[in-house]
């Protein structure tokens, strides 16, 4: 499932000049386009953390819309949290998700991506665009992203996973941390645990 | 994630899921504080660590020593092959859910990956357009409109609900793999099918590890959301934020 999460990563390059295409056909072309990067890339094929992770922040991250993610993993919590507190665990949520999948990067190898035709009205403002991972000898994986409009172009608020949502699973563990320790206890558990994988990164 | 579970279909297995189910029913009642997702707890907290003590020392070791040494079609080959032994239980439970289309299709990839498939080793079926579905006993009940009964994590078959741990139990015996003889064939399948799974969920080691606040509850989640998903055949009504 690493080369999965590789995929869903692997789908968001950053193409300036066309920010208003159409969600599918985004997703699609920053899909190939990441992924015939991650080919060419021998120190991301081994496995070379930072460089995965520069690759995400510079061709994938535009395209992602953060807070919403946060939002959307705290649930009710968030309206209750001050506009510091969300900022602060935005952006520490944003280093763990990415930290993680980054490196799920680097398994990408064998896997081929199907685009399913997209149900959608011009006026849709949510739209869930749908692909599937091939790989030899396994079942193929519902890869699926949830997209909103912006002004800036549409942007990922969740990515589904053979049915998982990576934002909300982390639902009950956020409630678990927030009653434990209230908000700030949620976001200090977040930055050490991005602590404790950059320590070991550097091993 | 949790295909694995699938594999081991050994049938003392399901005698010990079926007693361990009395066992969590009474360990139920002593909680302070109740998940509602989550009634059993209680049990399934030191049965999560029972099972990542055994994967730590047993079954990872040998999942990652195949998953070194035997090249890629083979492994191809070995999934392929269980399952091709596995779709006429899909095809059972596609038509079980009314689903008789589908039902056929999985008759057809039977006959073809059996004959022009070799044995099943290679999927020709998909190749020529038929999809592999996923169902099981679990999912039927499910469309049934049974309902899920509370969370609970074994040792070796992993995380099931009280309704899929039925599932399994009934599934173990519409699994051609058990009726093998001898039984040390028997054995060594399932012990291959255990591997080979096990070893597709490698990958996935790594990101679970660093991507969960708490793994138990990460792994319990996910486990969730996907059962949701499989019933509802991938298009599940969307909840509420």
């Amino acid at each position: 499932m690493k080369k999965l999460f590789a995929l869903f990563f692997a789908g968001f390059v950053v193409s300036a000049a066309c920010a208003q295409e159409a969600p599918d056909v985004l997703v699609q072309r920053v899909t190939d386009d990441v992924l015939e990067i991650i080919r060419k890339d021998k120190d991301i094929q081994n496995g070379d953390t930072h460089k995965v992770i520069e690759l995400v922040d510079k061709k994938v991250l535009p395209h992602f819309n953060f807070s919403h993610m946060t939002a959307l993993a705290l649930g009710k919590e968030w309206r209750k949290a001050s506009p510091q507190q969300q900022q602060q665990l935005t952006s520490e949520f944003k280093t763990l998700l990415v930290r993680t999948y980054a490196n799920a990067l680097t398994g990408y190898k064998n896997q081929k991506v199907v685009y399913k035709p997209i149900k959608m009205a011009p006026t849709d403002t949510d739209v869930l665009v749908r692909t599937e991972v091939l790989q030899p000898g396994s079942k193929p994986v519902q890869l699926d992203y949830s997209l909103e409009k912006q002004d800036s172009g549409w942007k990922v608020y969740d990515v589904v996973v053979a049915g998982i949502s990576l934002v909300t699973n982390y639902r009950d563990q956020f409630g678990q941390e927030v009653r434990n320790g209230g908000i700030d206890g949620l976001i200090a558990s977040v930055a050490a645990k991005n602590k404790s994988l950059e320590a070991n990164s550097k091993k | 994630m949790m295909d694995y579970f699938y594999a081991s279909g050994i049938r003392r297995a399901r005698r010990l899921a079926l007693g361990a189910l009395a066992v969590a029913f009474a360990c139920s009642g002593a909680l302070a504080e109740e998940n509602p997702r989550d009634p059993y707890e209680a049990f399934n907290r030191p049965m999560f660590a029972v099972n990542e003590a055994i994967d730590k020392y047993a079954a990872k070791p040998v999942a990652q020593a195949y998953d070194n040494v035997v090249p890629l079609p083979v492994k191809a080959s070995v999934g392929n092959f269980f399952g091709n032994a596995g779709d006429l239980w899909v095809g059972v439970n596609s038509a079980l859910q009314g689903k008789f289309g589908d039902a056929g299709v999985d008759l057809g990839r039977l006959l073809i990956n059996s004959t022009v498939g070799i044995f099943g080793l290679f999927d020709v079926a998909s190749e020529l357009g038929l999809e592999r579905h996923d169902e099981d006993f679990g999912q039927t009940l499910a469309v049934w409109g049974v309902d899920g009964g509370g969370y609970l994590y074994w040792p070796i078959i992993g995380p099931r609900n009280v309704r899929d741990t039925v599932g399994f139990a009934v599934g173990t015996y519409a699994d051609p793999v058990m009726y093998v003889r001898p039984v040390s064939v028997r054995n060594s399948m399932a012990g291959l099918r255990f591997v080979d799974v096990r070893a597709s969920l490698l990958p996935s080691d790594k990101v679970v590890e660093e991507a969960a606040l708490d793994k138990y509850a990460y792994i319990r989640d996910a486990y969730l959301q996907r059962r949701r998903n499989q019933i509802f055949d991938g298009r599940p009504p969307r909840l509420d934020d």
